[in-house]
């Protein structure tokens, strides 16, 4: 056990570690994984001063309560997070967006992720970990990276072997806002839907159901009719894809999708409104808009022009 | 040949090698997928092979539709028949504790259970893709008579190892998993090993896969 460490007293609902996860592996059979959020997973890292694509624990609903022993160690949370700082005689709200230090002893408890889904922890260090193909992403399905692929334990350890030099309490202005709509583009099986059908995916409200996870959401509303085929011929998959099964509620692609699959594909969900799609806690409202190519290309290039903005307004 | 490049979303290209299902064109997918892979390209995040489709995902902060289009479209693809085709033998048992979809299968295909099997440890399968889990090898294809669809209501957990048939192809789950395909019998083999970087799948596409039948206590004492 190393000098500087947290004990993990709750692990929480779905605790993980992730990083930016793993790229050209498709083809194997191993999705990307990584972050859901990226901006907020981003910000986190960059409060406490890590370098970019350190682990950041990622956490669902409700997060871990951990216990700190060591020397003073700077940490951030971030996302619409409730939590508290307990001292040794003294319990303090938490903010997000703000970093903060903790010493010997000290305790973070996260008690939820707001109305949200995914929250972030940064820890202002280095810890060891176990990196499989570059990344350190647990990936609990194929059971690959970080904790032997698996979710976060009552009472295992999280090792730090450096901690930062840098200590300053950073604090960064950031609402995480809502939108109203999620953006796509027409998928490459559009067409085998009914003309009512299409409709009813552009123009209607679907309610984000509990059977959704990190591999995928499922949606409920009104079903969408299918007149070609309620099957294709099995190809690959990528996150953003809203697939139909036979039964008309669509599916949504997240981070640790099967990489194959054989649902047609109505639409794909924009890159630039993706981090606020894996927000969406189950009963939330979900409403599609369709845009075309060059609109996503140039919403995406606004995401990333924002996400850097927030990136300086740190440094 | 690529029939026709399309965008899906923002961030891939859907390369259509046509609609068919047959080793030609999944060569010509396989081909295309190795090529772009030995290039090397740093703007491309991943590349889906499948039966007839090749999907690029890409980095949108480096490049754009437009761009890989016409990179990939100018890309020199090797028609040299280059493809390893290694053969592969994969173990299985088929005791009844195993072969959890049996029954089913001698029915709708009406045939015996001796011929089933039969016919199954006589063919030699081509490798389309991996994928779906981690390293699970779609194979093909079964002769007319030994297809079946999927099952009507899918399993929420497939034992790891199984060997199962839908329509022209057969698989090994690599990992517990839900699924609706058939399974026949089950296999103690490693097809995926996260521990190879390299190479994390036993069964590649392109790979040839003979399956061969071992006993009980065979499966039971195997050792790799």
């Amino acid at each position: 056990m190393s000098k500087n460490y947290f004990q993990v007293i709750r692990a929480g609902i779905n605790t993980t570690f992730q990083d930016e996860g793993r790229k050209n592996l498709y083809h194997v059979g191993i999705p990307f994984s990584g972050a859901m959020d990226k901006r907020n997973y981003l910000l986190s890292n960059k409060l406490v001063g890590n370098k970019i694509n350190s682990p950041a624990l990622e956490f669902a609903y409700q997060g871990p309560l951990l216990k700190y022993f060591g020397n003073k160690i700077n940490i951030a949370i971030t996302g619409d997070v409730n939590f508290r700082i307990k001292k040794k005689d003294i319990t303090i709200d938490g903010n997000c967006y703000q970093s903060l230090n903790l010493e010997d002893g000290d305790e973070i408890d996260i008690l939820s992720t707001n109305k949200s889904v995914y929250g972030y922890l940064a820890i202002g260090g280095q810890i060891d970990l176990k990196y499989q193909w570059s990344s350190c992403s647990t990936n609990t399905k194929a059971i690959i990276g970080a904790n032997d692929g698996k979710k976060f334990e009552n009472e295992q350890v999280i090792n730090i072997s450096q901690l930062n030099n840098h200590l300053v309490e950073k604090k960064l202005n950031y609402l995480n806002t809502k939108i109203e709509n999620i953006r796509i583009i027409k998928g490459t099986n559009f067409d085998y839907f009914s003309d009512k059908g299409k409709k009813i995916f552009l123009e209607k409200e679907f309610i984000v159901s509990k059977l959704t996870d990190r591999m995928g959401m499922r949606l409920e509303g009104p079903k969408i009719e299918n007149i070609i085929d309620t099957n294709i011929k099995s190809e690959g998959l990528i996150k953003g894809v809203i697939q139909v099964p036979a039964d008309g509620n669509p599916i949504v692609m997240l981070s640790d999708h099967g990489t194959i699959g054989g649902y047609p594909k109505i639409g794909v969900v924009i890159s630039a409104d993706y981090d606020k799609l894996v927000q969406l806690s189950p009963g939330s409202k979900i409403k599609f808009k369709q845009v075309d190519l060059s609109s996503a290309e140039n919403l995406f290039k606004l995401y990333d022009l924002e996400t850097q903005n927030l990136i300086s307004q740190i440094e | 040949m690529i029939k026709n490049i399309l965008n899906l979303g923002d961030a891939a290209l859907y390369c259509d090698f046509g609609k068919d299902v047959n080793r030609e064109i999944n060569t010509q997918v396989i081909r295309y997928f190795k090529s772009i892979q030995k290039e090397n390209i740093a703007s491309i995040n991943n590349l889906s092979p499948s039966y007839n489709k090749l999907i690029i995902s890409f980095d949108l902060k480096k490049t754009n539709f437009k761009d890989l289009k016409k990179l990939i479209e100018n890309l020199n693809i090797t028609n040299e028949d280059d493809l390893e085709n290694k053969k592969i033998e994969v173990p299985v048992c088929c005791d009844e504790n195993f072969a959890l979809d049996i029954v089913r299968l001698e029915n709708k295909l009406n045939l015996k259970r001796e011929k089933i099997y039969e016919n199954f440890f006589s063919k030699e399968f081509f490798c389309y893709m991996t994928g779906f889990i981690a390293g699970m090898p779609f194979l093909g294809d079964l002769s007319k008579n030994m297809r079946a669809n999927r099952l009507e209501t899918p399993r929420v957990r497939v034992p790891k190892g199984s060997v199962a048939l839908t329509e022209q192809f057969a698989n090994i789950y690599t990992f517990e998993s839900p699924g609706g395909w058939n399974v026949i019998g089950n296999s103690p083999l490693r097809i995926f090993d996260s521990s190879k970087e390299e190479s994390p799948n036993l069964i590649n596409p392109g790979d040839i896969v003979l399956f061969k039948e071992i006993s009980k206590n065979q499966y039971e004492n195997f050792n790799e």
